[in-house]
């Protein structure tokens, strides 16, 4: 049953890019060939078709430094975020953590109430705080801390900041849910021991926290990595993101094999934090046996 | 010339110790009118106690008395809201519990799970700053002390219960603390693992010296490791004694209920002339006589506490005239193999236990359900409560 899940939803959708990418672009409807049709073409035609299938796509991709630009831009700025993410989630991962058993499902809640609004809407909304004329410069400068308004929209920063309040809940309920697991007791058998409690939060607090660090690090990362509104919305003409070269390609050059060819490579990037992720989690998985 | 007897190689004999009977010596614990309140629930009430060195001393009561409590204000993970806690003569109340000379066994072992029992057991030693090589020694003679050399290497997980115990045992020992902490060490295990680590424990204590405080419900085991037991409740302390004393003679209904089996006799005080005191009670027609002296006011309320094991049980009256006589017919019968309980109903309904060693082998047990019996002991065998 997974399996079949996975082929419906992943597999197929994943051939089908990966075929696009092979393909050469023309201008027609649909912008790519050669493209099936198993009845005009019978088994022999679709083989021929097959064979004419070319990596030059991804030849291209490598000769034009915009490509790999945009790669190592998107996993920078995917990196960077991630880590801003932690320091951040994780203190109010811990204080969730911590905090009167009473009051934690009020905490989660809070935590997951931005979901309830579109995602658009708030990329948007931090258009109008960051913009110059915003919310933001302008309480600043009524504030004297400044006299020119901020210049951050517009720029990588606003993306930083984009990335972290929008993913920050998929940083901060992993880590909480591994938190929220340790064993208090614990604490007091390092404190009883003779360990002061900030020894006692490195030594077993942090290393008991790591499976949900890294779940949440990948549960940021990785989408991150492939983000096309923030930087689209927030981001300036500098900020080169793979998701939003992607988006360009598809859209504005209608050059659907080049942008499959991207989307596969970009997959492809992927997979080895996917594949790190998984291997953690298995190990996990039979510690806990 | 007969051979010289051959003693079993058995562990160091406990001697005869009993520093509380000297009013010189220096306890190394003592709790001063230490009171414990969450919120508007009083945990531990005024209570003063004192244990002294290279003690064996339990804390006994049923769950919520306040002995969890009261140790945790030793370890220092509560703070006494008045009173308090002195530790070799010094205030103790304020000190971290990373500070304190005191180490803890948890009850639920709180093994750190990502460490291995080597680094389990050299946890307290490096917080402590001791030389690799040092501690690298010290880890192998507590795993050494435990049995558990085979194991260094292995997570807590991939050990047994029983394993767990003694690597929790190993790490609070290793520190060589003034006092160890023993909170309900025993729960986890099955009773026949648990009867055996109740002994190695006082072979542990008595070998390493040192001073022991134990936290537990179970009465049998307290009874088993301790030199005193303090039978709480309530918050309070009831009885501070040894084993013997608490189950002989017990201060208090509750504490004779508590340990043990007894027979609660109720009565009302007709004569305490020159320490013999005389009871009358509607269980009986035959005065009860009593020689444990105890300070009781002339037709006060009484109590009788008669220990099971201490009845006579005939089945033929005594002569009349005599003292300490109940009369009954037998209600049940609970065969124990070296013992037998017979549960004896008297006219006004009440139950007297009274158990019997089987000498004789059970088809020549002279006695049966419904047989009329008479039970009988001796004056000096109850103990008389005013509590």
């Amino acid at each position: 049953m997974p399996f079949l899940w996975l082929i419906l939803l992943f597999l197929v959708p994943f051939l089908i890019v990966l075929k696009i990418s092979l393909s050469t672009a023309v201008i027609a409807q649909p912008p790519y060939d050669p493209s099936f049709d198993l009845l005009v073409d019978g088994i022999s035609g679709i083989w021929e078709k097959i064979r004419s299938f070319s990596f030059a796509n991804y030849a291209f991709l490598a000769d034009d430094p915009l490509y790999y630009q945009s790669y190592l831009s998107s996993l920078r700025i995917a990196g960077i975020s991630t880590v801003l993410l932690l320091l951040i989630g994780y203190p109010i991962a811990y204080s969730m953590a911590r905090a009167p058993k009473s009051l934690q499902p009020m905490l989660l809640m809070l935590v997951i109430l931005p979901f309830w609004t579109s995602f658009l809407i708030r990329v948007y909304a931090w258009i109008g705080i960051l913009k110059p004329e915003g919310l933001l410069s302008t309480f600043l400068i009524w504030l004297g801390v400044i006299d020119q308004p901020l210049a951050i929209m517009n720029t990588e920063t606003a993306v930083f900041i984009g990335i972290v309040y929008s993913y920050l809940p998929f940083m901060v309920l992993p880590l909480y849910s591994s938190l929220e697991k340790l064993d208090e007791t614990l604490l007091e058998a390092a404190a009883d021991l003779g360990s002061p409690p900030i020894r006692s939060f490195w030594q077993i607090t942090f290393p008991l926290s790591i499976p949900g660090i890294v779940a949440g690090c990948m549960l940021c990362f990785i989408p991150a990595v492939g983000e096309f509104v923030i930087p689209d919305l927030l981001g300036g003409s500098d900020t080169l993101m793979i998701g939003r070269t992607l988006w360009n390609e598809f859209f504005l050059n209608r050059d659907w094999p080049i942008a499959s060819a991207v989307a596969v490579l970009l997959l492809l990037v992927l997979v080895v934090p996917i594949v790190i992720y998984q291997h953690v989690q298995q190990r996990q998985l039979e510690a806990e046996k | 010339m007969p051979a010289a007897p051959v003693k079993a190689a058995l562990g160091p004999v406990r001697r005869a110790f009993s520093p509380w009977t000297d009013p010189a010596a220096k306890p190394l614990i003592r709790f001063e009118n230490v009171t414990k309140r969450f919120g508007d629930f009083t945990a531990v009430d005024n209570l003063t106690l004192n244990i002294y060195e290279r003690e064996f001393f339990a804390l006994l009561g049923p769950s919520g008395c306040g002995k969890t409590t009261l140790m945790r204000m030793l370890a220092g993970f509560e703070d006494p809201t008045e009173g308090h806690v002195f530790l070799e003569g010094r205030d103790i109340v304020g000190t971290p519990p990373y500070k304190r000379p005191v180490n803890m066994m948890f009850q639920s072992y709180a093994l750190f799970p990502h460490m291995s029992v080597t680094d389990n057991v050299a946890f307290g030693l490096k917080q402590a700053g001791m030389p690799k090589e040092e501690r690298a020694k010290r880890v192998d003679e507590m795993l050494t002390l435990v049995k558990l050399t085979q194991f260094a290497k292995r997570k807590p997980h991939q050990l047994s219960g029983g394993q767990r115990q003694r690597v929790a045992l190993a790490r609070s020992l290793a520190l060589k603390p003034r006092v160890l902490l023993l909170d309900e060490p025993l729960g986890a295990l099955d009773k026949k693992l648990r009867e055996e680590t109740q002994f190695e424990l006082t072979d542990l204590q008595v070998t390493l010296g040192m001073t022991f405080l134990i936290v537990t419900h179970d009465q049998e085991e307290a009874m088993t490791v301790a030199d005193r037991i303090a039978v709480m409740n309530h918050g309070e302390i009831i009885q501070v004694a040894t084993p013997g004393e608490i189950y002989e003679q017990p201060n208090s209904r509750y504490v004779a209920d508590f340990i043990g089996d007894v027979n609660i006799i109720p009565g009302k005080v007709e004569n305490n002339a020159s320490g013999n005191v005389k009871l009358k009670s509607e269980w009986t027609d035959a005065p009860i006589l009593v020689t444990n002296p105890v300070e009781c006011a002339q037709g006060g309320d009484a109590w009788l506490a008669l220990r099971p094991e201490k009845l006579i049980v005939a089945l033929e009256p005594p002569p009349p005239g005599t003292p300490n006589v109940l009369a009954g017919e037998v209600w049940d019968i609970g065969y124990l193999g070296d013992l037998s309980v017979y549960r004896v109903k008297i006219p006004s309904g009440d139950i007297v236990k009274a158990t019997v060693t089987n000498r004789t082998r059970l088809v020549e047990r002279p006695i049966s359900w419904e047989d009329k019996v008479w039970l009988t002991w001796a004056p000096e065998q109850g103990v008389l409560l005013t509590n």
